[in-house]
């Protein structure tokens, strides 16, 4: 067991440092950041001291290097857009973020669940056909463009929710939140629809094919024999067992959240860490896009490792030390 | 419909109000990147500071040079080197403290202090010295009758202050530390910080001790400045009501705009000049095609500037919000004349003549190097341009990119075909020459990416900057534009436009610098 997890470790470690690797090798084609730091009077020797100040005129590895010397001490560094630290800067962002990407998921959750069992049991109503038709539409249309409409209907038109921003937030001292005002729980709602609405489409149709596929079993063919009622067949025994591999995807779709954050928090200027890390990207500002990435990644990272380790709960083949053969 | 009538009666009494408060909602597409006067020299960040900050001297919504915290500026008649600038008296920043000359002196100082971002504004400033608590001496290092004009982006803070907050030094990135200036204002300026949110919400309000509360209009109690990033969410906030005026207004959402009875847009022509450069060397980057490099020759620069259409590019791609151009210079920048600015007639068929003659018949191919993220439609306008230069044979390839990318390409001089904006901030010719024209180095010609190199000019361009006999200066600088004019060593496109959107009762003052100053606003 010990082995296990610290075999899972060691490998999650490598993946972070590869990341962090490919990273810092692409950022030399995002651009340079000493035409954003400067203003246009600057002569050619304040470009080159800044060049040289920043280590901007060592190969990438070199870079690199400095970067996890600094990160391992907790440093990561000053924001070149900002002059402000990088983790203060993260850390003031990221309850924005979690606050929607909480909000979305259980949307896209709720919202799934409830569709994709409604469109299961009355496969051909009306109002399952309707619900699927504009699943394909949350499917196809990009996000950016169904923020715009979500902006334009509610905020423009009927002017019943705010188009931009976080409302009235509450400051806990370590954590924002806009839960506790009527203006922060308005502004939560477009945000989270645009963000929440793919995963709900793909959660919804999940849920129908596998609803769709118990309950074709015999044991639920069984259970109608024995006249069960319909509500007890369709929750107590169709759905549990829908719901496994539901709860896989929705663990994985949780990262992409966050990570995918980045174009609705553009649309309704969220102040999450999706807008910092566009704003980042514009300006080049190292610092912050390094910051973001190792972030994600370890994100990332962390939620698979916690899957494996759950998988290792699971399944006994996995327990036989050494002796399988990967899976 | 009772509701509305009550509603608008209870605003008009409100307004009766002497000093009601009224929120001025401001928002644009990004925020100011620090507080500190002299760390940054951008756009939105001296846009915000402005309001809470003020120079010796400041560019008023006309354009004129106007006293702030100076009353009057001298320049000693027998050393021209020597200006003496009378400084404004009962003047109290933020906290209560007097503003004396000391104060002018360490924000001087500190302006041009290495880690500064502000030393290029003032780098013909050798040295300050207060005399007495009222008068400020500043010694240039050779005459520089512009020295005022360089003045209006220098902002002054209190020196105890700065002290006392061990925030006397810029921030220096790489330091690894923050600064209290960058987070904090103490300033003279018209309007206090109340709270800041960097990328979110910045608040202000009326500093009541303000030394020209009953000078100005200063309508506005409050100030809420909230960048709004994508440009279809921000004209959507104007429009819903959440903001009440908007700079970067997008050409294609003007008419939406226009359309609503209760906005409207405030235009006037920008202080920047879109325009295409050119690598008249020898050597094309990427090799020549037989026959050398058709850039190098004037005739080819020639035809090109005769074929670029630029009343179509203004109508189609600009939806009218630009002023074709003939020369890189805005029009209110000193220089400027109406004949100068004549743009070549398009003429095809004089273009494929000339470049006959040159020996392109066939034409060539070059690529063309275009921002994307920076000037208003900057991609559009050279996907028009690819097509009008085809008209005469040139094969245009774009490249458009990130300006974080774009810029660098320029000054590297990897590229020999490019588009660039300029703006001039002193309002004067000499601020083009010496960064655009003048043969590239350390210190002169920066921004010049043309490698045109032309002796003449750059000795008077160096001449000009000395010169106090503003007469024969002027002469100079008109010989000088005719000289690259003929020369075509740019291809002039167009003087953008600039928009912005408000509530109807927003009385803005706009500002060819795009540099809101909201002590000129009234309610109306």
């Amino acid at each position: 067991m010990l082995a296990y997890i610290i075999r899972r470790v060691a490998q999650s470690i490598l993946v972070l440092l590869i990341t962090g690797f490919v990273a810092f090798s692409m950022f030399s084609f995002v651009g340079d950041p000493i035409e954003n730091m400067l203003g246009q009077e600057r002569t050619q020797a304040d470009v080159d001291r800044l060049r040289g100040q920043l280590g901007l005129d060592q190969p990438f590895v070199v870079q690199y290097g400095k970067f996890l010397q600094q990160a391992a001490q907790g440093n990561f560094g000053l924001s070149y857009r900002q002059g402000r630290e990088v983790s203060a800067i993260l850390a003031e962002r990221l309850p924005a973020t979690l606050e929607l990407a909480f909000v979305s998921g259980l949307l896209a959750l709720g919202g799934g669940i409830g569709f994709g069992i409604l469109t299961a049991i009355r496969k051909r109503g009306f109002s399952s056909n309707a619900i699927m038709t504009l699943s394909l539409v949350g499917v196809s249309l990009p996000t950016f463009l169904i923020g715009i409409l979500l902006i334009f209907l509610f905020s423009v038109e009927l002017g019943w929710l705010p188009s931009f921003g976080r409302g009235e937030v509450v400051d806990l001292g370590w954590w924002t939140t806009g839960f506790l005002t009527v203006s922060g729980l308005k502004a939560l709602v477009l945000p989270a629809i645009t963000l929440g609405l793919y995963q709900m489409t793909l959660i919804m149709r999940l849920v129908r094919t596998e609803m769709l596929e118990v309950l074709r079993m015999d044991y639920i063919r069984f259970a109608r024999a024995r006249g069960l009622r319909e509500r007890s067949i369709n929750f107590r025994h169709a759905l549990r067992n829908t719901l496994v591999p539901v709860i896989t995807i929705t663990g994985l779709q949780l990262g992409s959240i966050i990570a995918f954050a980045i174009i609705t928090e553009t649309v309704f200027q969220w102040p999450g860490v999706g807008l910092l890390f566009i704003n980042a990207v514009q300006f080049v500002d190292i610092p912050v896009m390094a910051a973001y990435l190792m972030m994600i990644s370890v994100m990332f990272v962390g939620i698979n490792l916690i899957v494996d380790l759950l998988y290792f709960a699971i399944d006994p083949r996995l327990r036989v030390d050494g002796k399988s053969g990967g899976h | 419909m009772m509701k509305h009538l009550l509603l608008a009666a209870t605003a008009m009494t409100l307004t009766m109000g002497a000093a009601q408060a009224e929120t001025l909602r401001w928002a644009r597409s990004g925020d100011a990147l620090t507080l500190d006067p002299h760390a940054q020299n951008e756009g939105p960040t001296l846009a915000m500071m402005q309001q809470m900050m003020e120079p010796l001297v400041l560019r008023n919504p006309a354009g004129e040079l106007e006293g702030a915290l100076a009353t009057s500026w001298t320049v000693n008649p027998e050393n021209p080197d020597i200006w003496t600038f009378t400084l404004r008296e009962g003047v109290t920043f933020h906290d209560g403290a007097a503003f004396t000359a000391e104060d002018v002196v360490f924000s001087m100082e500190r302006a041009l202090s290495e880690n500064s971002d502000m030393k290029g504004l003032i780098s013909s400033v050798a040295s300050v010295e207060a005399n007495g608590d009222y008068e400020v001496i500043v010694t240039t290092k050779g005459p520089n009758p512009l020295l005022p004009a360089s003045l209006p982006n220098i902002l002054m803070i209190d020196k105890d202050w700065a002290e006392a907050n061990s925030t006397v030094d810029v921030q220096d990135v790489e330091g690894g530390e923050e600064t209290f200036a960058s987070q904090n204002v103490n300033g003279t300026g018209p309007y206090m910080l109340v709270s800041r949110e960097a990328d979110v919400k910045t608040e202000m309000t009326r500093f009541d001790g303000y030394w020209g509360i009953d000078e100005f209009p200063m309508a506005y109690s409050d100030i809420v400045y909230t960048p709004i990033q994508n440009p279809s969410t921000r004209i959507a906030a104007l429009l819903s009501g959440e903001v009440d005026f908007i700079q970067d207004v997008p050409v294609q959402d003007l008419q939406r705009v226009e359309d609503s009875d209760e906005l409207k847009i405030m235009s006037s022509p920008q202080n920047r000049v879109i325009f295409f450069g050119m690598n008249v060397s020898d050597e094309l980057v990427n090799g020549n095609p037989e026959g050398g490099n058709p850039l190098a020759d004037v005739r080819v620069r020639q035809a090109m500037n005769m074929a670029l259409n630029r009343d179509a590019i203004r109508q189609v791609v600009m939806r009218g919000q630009s002023i074709p151009a003939g020369v890189i210079m805005p029009p209110f920048v000193s220089g400027w004349t109406e004949e100068l600015n004549t743009v070549p007639a398009t003429d095809l068929d004089a273009a494929r003549a000339l470049m006959a003659e040159a020996g392109w018949t066939d034409g060539f191919s070059i690529q063309l190097d275009c921002p994307n993220d920076r000037y208003v439609n900057d991609e559009a306008i050279c996907q028009a341009t690819v097509g009008m230069m085809a008209q005469i044979g040139i094969t245009v390839n774009l490249n458009a990119q990130p300006k974080a990318q774009h810029f660098p390409v320029v000054n590297g001089l990897e590229s020999d075909f490019y588009m660039m904006g300029w703006g001039v901030p002193s309002y004067d010719s000499e601020y083009i020459f010496n960064f655009l024209y003048h043969t590239k180095g350390d210190l002169y010609g920066t921004w010049n990416g043309t490698r045109y190199s032309n002796p003449q000019i750059d000795e008077m361009t160096q001449a000009i900057a000395a010169e106090v006999d503003l007469e024969a200066r002027d002469a100079t600088i008109a010989q000088m534009w005719d000289i690259v004019k003929e020369d075509v060593v740019y291809l002039p496109v167009h003087h953008q436009m600039l928009n912005w959107a408000m509530r109807n009762e927003v009385g803005a003052a706009v500002d060819a610098d795009d540099q809101v100053k909201v002590k000129y606003f009234t309610i109306d």
